[in-house]
C-alpha cells in the first residue's frame, strides 16, 4: 500500500502562534490616555477596547460608576473610542478588569 | 544496584581513580539504593573509620587535593598557584591529615559532606570579587538627573534639560520628544536654546514618571539591564542594541493614538 503522507495545504493561519504570543504589534492593547483641556481639567480616552463590546452599555456603566460625563467618539482609523471628563485612568484599568474586559497586562496607561 | 551507581558518582567526583577505593565503596556499602550521594558518604564513612583508618585518611586527602588549586587563586597570586599544585600532588598521599587540618574557609570543609549549590556559588563570587571586582554583579548605577522644569506663561511648560538627559542616555532628542508628546496627549516643540516647550501645565514628576518608562522600554538593555545601548532604524523598525552584551531586539514605535480635539472648534 502507498502511504498517503501528503500534506493537504488546508487553511493555515501562519499567524494563529503570534497572536497567542505577547510579542509587540500583535496583542490588542487597551490603551487608556489623558489629555490636558484647559485650567485643571482632563480628559480620558479608552481606545482599543473590542469590537464586540457594545461600548454605549459600557460608557454608561462608566459614566454612572465615576460619576462624570462621557461619549463615544468614532474615529476614522481607530475606531471607536470613549471619552470620559476628568482624569478616570486608574478607575477605567480597575473596571476593566474587574468586569473581565481585558486582563491586566492588556491595559495600558499612558500620561504622566 | 546502589554500589554501582555510587562507584560511578564517586569515579566522577575524584579525577584521579583510585582502584583501592572501589575495593573499599564495594566492601562498605549496605545502604539503601535511594540514599543521594551527599548523605552516602557520609554515613558510609562513618561506617567505615573504624575498619580501614588509612583509606579513609587518603581519601580526605584526594578530596582536598580536588579543591585545592582553585582555592589557591582565590587565597594568592596566580604565580603561586602552580607550585601550590604541584606540593599537593606529592604529598596527598602521605599527608592526607594535614591539609584537613587547615583553617575553615568553607563550610563544607573537614566534613566529608558534598558542597551544596548555593556554597559553591557564593564561594564563585567571592573569588570574582577578589580578582576582578568589576564583574561581580554591583555595578554603578546610572544617576539621571531630575528634570528642570519651568512654566512659560499658563498654559505651557518648559523643559529645561532637556538636551541634558537625551545626552546621558543616549537618544536622539527628536525620539524622545515624540515619546514625551504622544504621552502626555499635547504637543511641542523645541526652542532656541534646545529646551522643550510642551503645551499644558506639567510637574517635573510628570516627566520624570514618562522619562522613566521610556527608559525601560527603549535604553535599558532587557538582558543585562544596562543603559548602554543603541537605538538604530534599520528598514523602518527600531532596534535596540546592547554595547554591553550585544543583545539585540526591537522596540515598539511610538504611536502617538487617539488625541481628542480640546479647545474651541472651528466651524
Amino acid at each position: 500500500m502507498v502511504e498517503l503522507d501528503i500534506q493537504i495545504p488546508s487553511a493555515f493561519d501562519p499567524f494563529a502562534e503570534a497572536k497567542d504570543s505577547d510579542a509587540p504589534g500583535t496583542q490588542e492593547n487597551i490603551h487608556i490616555r489623558i489629555q490636558q483641556r484647559n485650567g485643571k481639567k482632563s480628559l480620558t480616552t479608552v481606545q482599543g477596547l473590542k469590537k464586540e463590546y457594545s461600548y454605549e452599555r459600557i460608557l454608561k456603566d462608566l459614566k454612572k460608576d465615576f460619576c462624570c460625563n462621557g461619549n463615544v467618539v468614532q474615529d476614522k482609523e481607530l475606531g471607536k473610542i470613549i471619552q470620559l471628563q476628568g482624569d478616570q485612568r486608574k478607575k477605567v484599568s480597575h473596571f476593566l478588569v474587574q468586569t473581565g474586559i481585558a486582563k491586566k497586562d492588556q491595559i495600558k496607561i499612558h500620561g504622566f | 544496584m546502589a554500589d554501582e551507581n555510587i562507584e560511578m558518582k564517586e569515579e566522577q567526583e575524584l579525577a584521579p581513580f583510585d582502584p583501592t577505593k572501589k575495593k573499599k565503596k564495594k566492601k562498605v556499602v549496605i545502604q539503601d539504593p535511594v540514599e543521594d550521594v551527599a548523605e552516602s558518604s557520609q554515613t558510609d564513612k562513618s561506617d567505615s573509620l573504624p575498619v580501614n583508618d588509612g583509606l579513609e585518611s587518603s581519601f580526605a586527602g584526594m578530596k582536598k587535593k580536588k579543591k585545592k588549586p582553585v582555592e589557591s587563586i582565590s587565597l594568592n597570586d596566580e604565580t603561586v598557584d602552580a607550585g601550590e599544585d604541584l606540593d599537593d600532588h606529592v604529598n596527598d598521599d602521605e599527608e592526607g591529615e594535614e591539609i584537613v587540618q587547615q583553617q575553615q574557609r568553607y563550610p563544607w570543609e573537614g566534613s566529608e559532606r558534598d558542597y551544596i549549590y548555593d556554597e559553591l556559588l557564593g564561594r564563585v563570587f567571592n573569588i570574582l570579587r577578589e580578582n576582578n571586582p568589576e564583574l561581580a554583579g554591583d555595578r554603578r548605577r546610572t544617576v539621571m538627573r531630575p528634570p528642570q522644569v519651568l512654566r512659560e506663561g499658563t498654559k505651557k511648560t518648559v523643559f529645561v534639560n532637556f538636551m541634558d538627559l537625551c545626552k546621558t542616555m543616549h537618544r536622539q532628542p527628536d525620539h524622545v520628544m515624540l515619546f514625551l508628546l504622544a504621552e502626555l496627549g499635547t504637543s511641542g516643540s523645541l526652542d532656541g536654546q534646545q529646551r522643550l516647550v510642551v503645551k499644558g501645565r506639567f510637574a517635573p514628576k510628570n516627566f520624570e514618571g514618562i522619562l522613566r518608562r521610556y527608559i525601560t522600554e527603549y535604553v535599558i538593555c532587557l538582558g543585562c539591564k544596562s543603559p548602554d545601548t543603541i537605538l538604530s532604524k534599520e528598514n523602518r523598525l527600531f532596534f535596540l542594541r546592547c554595547e554591553k552584551c550585544g543583545s539585540q531586539r526591537s522596540v515598539a514605535q511610538i504611536k502617538a493614538g487617539f488625541v481628542a480635539r480640546v479647545g474651541r472648534r472651528k466651524t
